[in-house]
């Protein structure tokens, strides 16, 4: 071919002779750092083939000369976290919940597993910070639907709210409207006589005597006489200005037409038992644990 | 060549197509009358439509053409068919801005999620398929067409082959992307990346596809240089290959054929590994064999210096070509995947970077004796820097198929920079170039309307990528290590949402540099406009196109 080809003066070299469209081809050699660089991937690849598994053959594979397995490899990884996380764990799932909150050791343990948890788990709804959103409680402050006890809180993410398991807290928000309890003005009437309870303004018009009785006759079983609610039920204080779903007249309107029942997942069966302490410890450090 | 004196007929393939697109029309009708689902009454619809707009076109045509066919050559010289090719520039050119508006607009909703707007058709879900088909097939897909038809005719001196079959190539790919594009905005998907359009959509494709290699080959064969120039073996490379990770990857069982959705036949991790051994190929044949042919052609022609090896060239092509195909399990690295096809994966991939490598050679060394063309010429820089892009990508490829690396690069933000890297730098600028070369040549303009107007596409696209890229080798290797990072505890340090968090303000820089990126898109498209619209008109010649001598 270099017999046709012309010689090229800026590279030194010769063409090979083809040409196409007017483009030609130089016959250089193969840059020698370029084949030795390939030979030296292919020789560390033959390498890699004897050290680990790598060819099938009929009924098996080649296995390697250091017999290593990923499912090996994750175990020993596992076991060696195991030992780094040593028996404190198991400690931690023996101790009472007051114990663990009394020994200093046990209590850095607990909230930095249960950061952890509470990130991938419960951030979600609650907010990573547990500032929670609307419909989903705020867990750094001191008012409680459940009740912030440690054993009400253990209680509650063990088994959640109206998650479907048999130990779950049951109760909910009647819906006053749909099921025909009360009236539309009615309700506009008592969602006047709530803002009231937390000394929110009403709108003009208002019948405040007429808004204290259908409080009375409909609310007070639930929320208590002094509006203050009942844990037991998971009825929340209307006396305060911690609203869940908001206090506007429209939303407190839409709240007692429609009823509330937020769900919270059990938790039990999810996550292991010194884990739910963990987090339970965790939720009542953050500010509000009673 | 003669004129024919006998009646004027419409020839087989004319009669063929019209009735087979009757027929089809009339089975699509029934079909969307028919349908289980409303996506699939709409693509029914759609297909009937084009099919009975395509009868027209076809009888029209034949109405308005001379009784002889366009002959092979004029005076000697090859008469070269430009039609096509013009038609898939230019959706190109359509679909590449499409595919990076959605692009800007899917790395914003991660930087801002309520520019989902809360529309199921808007969600990241369903946009992020349309971002990825519309700039990989549709935008990549139409250059390589226009690219390959033009390469072939001119390097062969042969007259692309067929008369209908070129435009039912063009046409035809165009309506696959938009009854896949079309589609994922619906909710229709089978679910395996970069392969998402359903059965009926992959039907069509593979027809057109068969098509595409017939005009390709049988072209080859017409050729009257005594070599096959190296850009069409990559280009033959390419075309044969989607072909078979296509058939490989989709044999999929309709739940109806009435309707739109389908189960594959895989399951389980071979499911995986098949979509891995297509979606790395379409990676290896797609968007690196198809673009290297356009760099074989486009760098010398444009540089005007002769190609720098042909002896790397050859050696380099079948290297490329055996091991590019065994690489695909690297990217199912720690998980249910037998280890030792992850090995395999893990050392083709090292032994594939020397063959990538032999490309980017001999790229850039074709520019010896003519690097001061990089200060005058926009459009040369542009082809010269994706090359320069080409060989960061695939050192990095093989470098992020080492276990140790992928097993903090995976998942991670550090696989989308590389991947752009790949599209935005080297797919994204050699198109522009061979597009920068192509429109002057195919709309017979001296040149094009504004050099200086490249030159701040090629600024601008620049710093787009550069933005995008180090943003998300920052927040991938952040993120990788917030995920594995442990107290002294035992317990992982940051949860999933922290490092969500962490990630906010990278995708702000992404979203900014897609849009620097969008903008140069947006320049090369008046740009071209211009060149078209108001482009000196070279002298009149009766052949578009000065044959090779």
């Amino acid at each position: 071919m270099t017999e046709h080809g012309e010689f090229d003066h800026v590279s030194g070299r010769s063409t090979t002779g083809h040409e196409w469209d007017g483009i030609k081809e130089l016959n250089t050699p193969l840059p020698r750092w370029w084949v030795i660089t390939f030979y030296a991937c292919i020789v560390w690849a033959i390498g890699y083939w004897i050290v680990y598994p790598a060819w099938p053959m009929l009924w098996s594979h080649t296995t390697g000369v250091l017999g290593y397995s990923s499912r090996a490899d994750v175990a020993v990884e596992l076991a060696n976290l195991e030992k780094i996380r040593g028996d404190k764990m198991v400690t931690l799932g023996a101790a009472p919940l007051a114990e663990i909150e009394k020994d200093p050791g046990l209590l850095a343990l607990a909230r930095a597993r249960g950061k952890t948890v509470f990130g991938d788990n419960c951030a979600p709804c609650h907010g990573s910070g547990g500032a929670g959103a609307k419909g989903y409680p705020n867990l750094n402050d001191d008012d409680w639907l459940w009740g912030g006890s440690l054993d009400q809180i253990l209680q509650t993410i063990q088994f959640g709210a109206r998650s479907g398991h048999a130990k779950t807290h049951e109760s909910a928000m009647l819906a006053f409207g749909k099921e025909g309890v009360l009236k539309k003005d009615q309700i506009v009437t008592v969602a006047n006589y709530v803002r009231s309870l937390s000394g929110l303004p009403t709108s003009p018009g208002y019948d405040a005597t007429a808004g204290a009785k259908i409080f009375a006759d409909n609310c007070t079983s639930c929320h208590g006489d002094n509006a203050k609610g009942n844990q037991e039920l998971g009825a929340p204080n209307l006396t305060d200005k911690i609203w869940l779903y908001g206090s506007d007249e429209a939303t407190l309107v839409e709240t007692i037409t429609n009823g509330r029942a937020g769900v919270m997942p059990a938790w039990v069966g999810r996550l292991d038992p010194p884990t739910i302490k963990a987090l339970t410890v965790y939720v009542h450090s953050l500010g509000g644990g009673k | 060549m003669t004129q024919s004196q006998t009646a004027k007929s419409m020839t087989l393939g004319e009669a063929g197509l019209a009735m087979i697109l009757a027929a089809t029309a009339f089975l699509c009708l029934f079909a969307a009358a028919m349908a289980l689902d409303t996506a699939f009454a709409f693509h029914a619809s759609l297909a009937c439509a084009a099919s009975l707009a395509s009868v027209i076109a076809i009888v029209n045509r034949y109405y308005e053409r001379p009784a002889a066919l366009p002959p092979q050559e004029i005076n000697g010289r090859p008469n070269y068919n430009l039609g096509p090719i013009k038609f898939s520039a230019v959706m190109a050119v359509f679909w590449g801005i499409a595919g990076f508006t959605v692009g800007l607009l899917i790395a914003s909703q991660l930087a801002w999620p309520a520019l989902n707007f809360d529309l199921p058709w808007t969600s990241f879900g369903r946009l992020r398929p349309l971002h990825t088909s519309a700039v990989i097939f549709a935008f990549g897909g139409n250059v390589l067409i226009a690219t390959s038809f033009y390469v072939v005719q001119k390097t062969c001196r042969a007259r692309l082959a067929g008369d209908l079959a070129p435009w039912f190539v063009v046409i035809g790919y165009n309506f696959f992307i938009l009854v896949a594009g079309t589609g994922y905005l619906l909710g229709v998907t089978q679910s395996k990346e970069y392969a998402e359009p359903e059965w009926y959509a992959d039907l069509w494709l593979t027809i057109v596809w068969v098509t595409y290699l017939l005009v390709f080959l049988v072209t080859l064969i017409k050729r009257k240089e005594p070599h096959i120039f190296v850009a069409n073996w990559f280009y033959l490379a390419f075309i044969v290959t989607i072909a078979v990770l296509h058939l490989g990857n989709n044999p999929a069982l309709p739940v109806s054929f009435l309707g739109s959705k389908s189960y594959i036949a895989w399951g389980g991790v071979q499911d995986a590994m098949f979509q891995w051994w297509y979606g790395h190929n379409a990676v290896g044949f797609f968007l690196t064999a198809g673009f290297l042919a356009i760099m074989y052609y486009f760098i010398p022609k444009r540089a005007e210096r002769p190609i720098y090896s042909y002896r790397l060239s050859i050696i380099h092509f079948w290297a490329l070509i055996f091991l590019y195909i065994w690489a695909g399990p690297h990217h199912l690295h720690y998980t249910a995947l037998p280890d030792w096809a992850q090995t395999l994966g893990m050392t083709f991939s090292i032994m594939l970077w020397m063959p990538s490598w032999g490309g980017m050679i001999n790229g850039l060394m074709t520019l010896s004796g003519a690097w001061d063309k990089l200060r005058t010429d926009p459009v040369l820089r542009m082809l010269v820097v994706s090359v320069a892009f080409y060989g960061m990508s695939t050192f990095e490829g093989p470098m992020m198929s080492i276990k140790v690396v992928n097993s903090l690069s995976h998942y991670t933000d550090w696989t989308i920079g590389h991947v752009h890297s790949g599209a935005l730098g080297w797919v994204g600028f050699v198109s522009f170039g061979a597009l920068y070369c192509m429109v002057p040549w195919l709309w017979n303009r001296k040149g094009l309307y504004s050099l200086k107007l490249v030159n701040w596409h090629f600024w601008i696209a620049t710093i787009g990528i550069v933005l995008y890229i180090s943003a998300m080798w920052v927040s991938g290797i952040l993120q990788g290590l917030m995920w594995r990072a442990y107290t002294s505890l035992g317990f992982l340090e940051y949860s999933f949402i922290e490092t969500v968090e962490a990630m906010h303000p990278f995708y702000i820089i992404r979203a900014a540099g897609g849009a620097l990126f969008l903008i140069g898109a947006l320049i090369m498209a008046y740009n071209l406009w211009m060149t078209v619209r108001v482009g000196e008109v070279e002298e009149p010649s009766s052949a578009a196109l000065q044959p090779a001598e």
